[in-house]
Parts: C-alpha cells; structure tokens; sequence
C-alpha cells in the first residue's frame, strides 16, 4: 500500500506493507535512525515521536495509521543547526550517559514544555513516567528538562 | 523484531463505513483505535486478523464526553487523556481522574481509547472496573441498527465481550444521581504496571447522610471486572462508618476469584480487594458528603 505523510515538515510518500510500524518506517525506510528502537513493547520509550502534535510510542503504531498526518522525529527538534533548549538541557547538565533513552526523553520533554512551560519536578518525572533509562540517570533527565525550563523560556518556540 | 503478520489495512472515515467494512470481513477483520492492547498481541502473533480496519479518523464523530442532566456520555474513541483532562468529567465522577492517573503512562495515555479499554475486556483493566462501578451501559452499533447492553452482560469472559462480529462499541453511558462520590485505587508493582488489584467505589448520600447505593467494582480478581450486588445491599441504609466499610471488605475478599500469579498471591489479593473496597468507600462518601460528586 502507500503512504503519505509529513515527516519534520517535509512530505514523503513510500510503498510499504500494511504492518511495518512506525518506528521501522523511519529507520528504515526514511533512515531516520534518531528515533531508537528499544523494547517494541511500549514500555521502554524510546521511540517516542510525535503524531499530530502528541508524543506517541513508534513501536506500537502502524506506519499506516501516521497516512495524512505530521510526524517529528528527534531531527525536527533543531531549527536552522540551533539546538532545541531541551536538547541545550542534556548537554549543560549531562541528561545521558549511553544515549538510547535520549530521543524519547527529548521529545516528550519538548512535548511538556510547549504545554506546561514552567513545570515542577514532580510533574517532569510524570511526564516521563513512561520512559526507561537503563543507565538509571533521571536525576540529571530532570535537571535537563529544569534547565530547558529556566535557562530557555524565551526561546520555546517549536 | 517483533511483527504482526500480513495483513490488509483499511480506514473507516464514518462509522456506517466501519460497520460495513465489519459486516463485509467478519470475524477476519478488526477495529483498531489505540492499538495498545491488539498490535502487542498481534506481534507475539497471539492474535491475527486479515484486515485491520483503522476507526482513529472516527475521533469527530467518537471522541466525546458530554455531561447532560442524568447521564454522562462518553464517545468510545475519547482517549485516556481527554478523560483524565476533563474537569467537567471529574467533577461528577472524580473515580475517573483517579483511575487515569495510574492507567499506563502519559504517553500511551496519547493513544488508548475508552472502547478499546473496554472492548480488550481485560481482567485486570482499570476502565473497566470503573465502568463496572458506575452501572454503565455500552452503546454497540451494528448492520441492524443500535442495541445497549449493560456492563454486567459486556464482558463475556477474559477478552471476550458482546461485540459480535460486524458490530462497534459506539459510546458508554453513565447514569448521574443526586448526592453522589466515587473513587478509584489501585496496588500496582511499579509505575504503569497493570494492577496487582484495584478497586472503584461509587456511594449515593440520602438527606439525612445515610447511604442510599453503593458499588464497589473490582479489578485483577476474577475473569472479568467484578461488580458484587451484595456489598450494594449491605450497605444500603448505613450510616457511613468505618465498621460498616470494612464489612464491605470482608464481603469483597470473600466474592471475588483471584489467582496466584507473578503480581502476588491469591491471599495477598483478597487482602488487597478488602482493604482498597474500605479505602475507596471512604474517599467516595467524603467527596459526596462535600458535594464533590
């Protein structure tokens, strides 16, 4: 079958099967390996990219069902070579130690800001309730999302 | 990699179109909304379909709560979050904000459905429970025309429900009455996790503060959620205490049919349904006695 649909604002159209899932579609076939392919049970997170505006976990969605919609990736987050404040965030207070969360974690925090641009501690680590970082490193997730927060507001504009 | 097996994919943009598209597949095909619960199964290959007919574009016609005099609404494609956002909602049932809060994670709570939740009639499924609480009705469209079927009679079994084949879960109603609280709460392992058990309770206040109805729902306790008529009668006409609810456990611990498994023993869950019974009784007649709803 083909699909359609905008990915980072640029439209693609691509023949695939019915059940590749979205993760794959963007690996694979847009080789757009930014977003990671981890537990493909919708527990782990770090494949979470943006359908329509809301974070989504890309393993667990068909390539299909994203047809006629707008998808972010992990690569839409920079404008122009500027980093995104949250991406700022993970460099300035070491947000990752082996990276694999880090996709997932960035666009789900991206997602809370444009939502909550002030958020609380707790209201972070709900936010990311539904990601794992093996390396156990929320503390500094956190704080990276905080600094995006603070350090950044101004510039939230994506 | 984990992969379902081939199969067709077809989008329904009404929901005439996917009742047709039902009726043509018949029990070769399914609805998928969230795809939460069907496309894991699908790829551990527990579950195959030749056609999958997507009902997401349906969010217009399906995704909806409308609170009206004596009832509350709610589209069978209105996502986890729209029902844990809604002030309105919490404010007549404030069971559900509780429920949503530990359903999944925020992210998965994007995508799942209402009617997807009840239409996977899983045991441990915390929608469910509440819907089981709540006395709710399923409203299910089908070639002939519309039927609604009660919670009691919706869950026919683990995964199985009254939906027949060419038919679709449409919306859920909820009856509303004077002086009413309700509650939810749920043992989990960890953050998302299914329930361990978890429990619903809605209570009713007459004018003087007595009881006029309660239900108690329970969930992870038997084969489908569990709704028990007897705590319903016992506690009818009592003055809300803290002795009279832990009758209402006592009487939960002994209805319900847990197994032992991997989240804990069957003694370890009855305990649990006793005492998340007396916890949301009484969190569901603080709220009514505040007119919280």
């Amino acid at each position: 079958m083909q699909v359609t649909m905008i990915v980072n604002g640029d439209e693609v159209t691509r023949e695939i099967e019915g059940r590749l899932l979205l993760v794959h579609f963007l690996r694979d076939v847009l080789a757009l390996t930014g977003t990671h392919w981890g537990c493909d049970t919708s527990n782990c997170g770090t494949c979470v990219v943006w359908l329509d505006g809301e974070p989504v976990k890309s393993c667990t969605v068909l390539a299909a069902m994203a047809g006629g919609h707008e998808v972010r990736t992990v690569e839409g987050l920079a404008v122009d070579g500027k980093l995104d404040p949250v991406q700022e965030g993970f460099i300035q207070c070491h947000g990752l130690q082996c990276g694999f969360c880090t996709p997932g974690m960035l666009m789900t925090a991206r997602a809370l800001l444009d939502r909550n641009p002030d958020p609380s501690e707790g209201e972070i680590r709900e936010a990311i309730s539904g990601q794992i970082c093996r390396c156990t490193g929320y503390a500094t997730i956190v704080r990276s999302i905080r600094w995006a927060a603070v350090n950044a507001a101004s510039e939230v504009t994506s | 990699m984990q992969v379902p097996a081939p199969f067709e994919y077809a989008r329904a943009t009404t929901v005439d179109e996917a009742v047709a598209l039902m009726g043509r597949f018949g029990d070769t095909a399914r609805l998928i909304a969230g795809g939460h619960s069907l496309l894991p199964m699908m790829k551990l290959r527990l579950a195959n379909f030749d056609y999958l007919i997507d009902i997401n574009d349906l969010h217009g016609e399906l995704g909806f709560i409308a609170v009206e005099p004596g009832v509350v609404r709610i589209g069978a494609l209105t996502r986890h979050r729209e029902l844990l956002d809604s002030a309105e909602l919490a404010g007549v049932f404030p069971i559900f904000r509780d429920a949503e809060r530990v359903i999944a994670d925020p992210v998965v709570r994007n995508r799942g459905t209402l009617g997807g939740s009840l239409c996977q009639a899983d045991p441990s499924e915390d929608l469910s429970a509440v819907c089981t609480t709540l006395d709710a009705s399923c409203v299910i469209r089908g070639p002939l025309g519309t039927r609604t079927v009660s919670m009691a009679d919706f869950h026919r079994g683990p995964y199985e429900t009254a939906v027949a084949d060419g038919e679709i879960l449409t919306e859920v109603r909820f009856p509303v009455r004077d002086r009413g609280g309700s509650a939810y709460s749920k043992v989990e392992r960890r953050a998302g996790d299914w329930a361990v058990v978890s429990a619903g309770s809605a209570v009713w206040l007459d004018d003087g503060g007595r009881i006029a109805d309660a239900r108690v729902g329970l969930a992870a306790v038997g084969p489908n959620t569990t709704g028990i008529p007897e705590i319903s009668a016992t506690l009818r006409g009592e003055e809300p205490s803290d002795e009279v609810f832990a009758r209402a456990g006592e009487i939960a611990a002994r209805s319900c049919e847990p197994a032992t498994d991997q989240r804990g023993s069957a003694e370890y869950k009855r305990h649990l349904a006793a005492e998340l019974t007396v916890r949301t009784l009484r969190t569901a007649v603080a709220r009514a006695a505040r007119g919280e709803a």
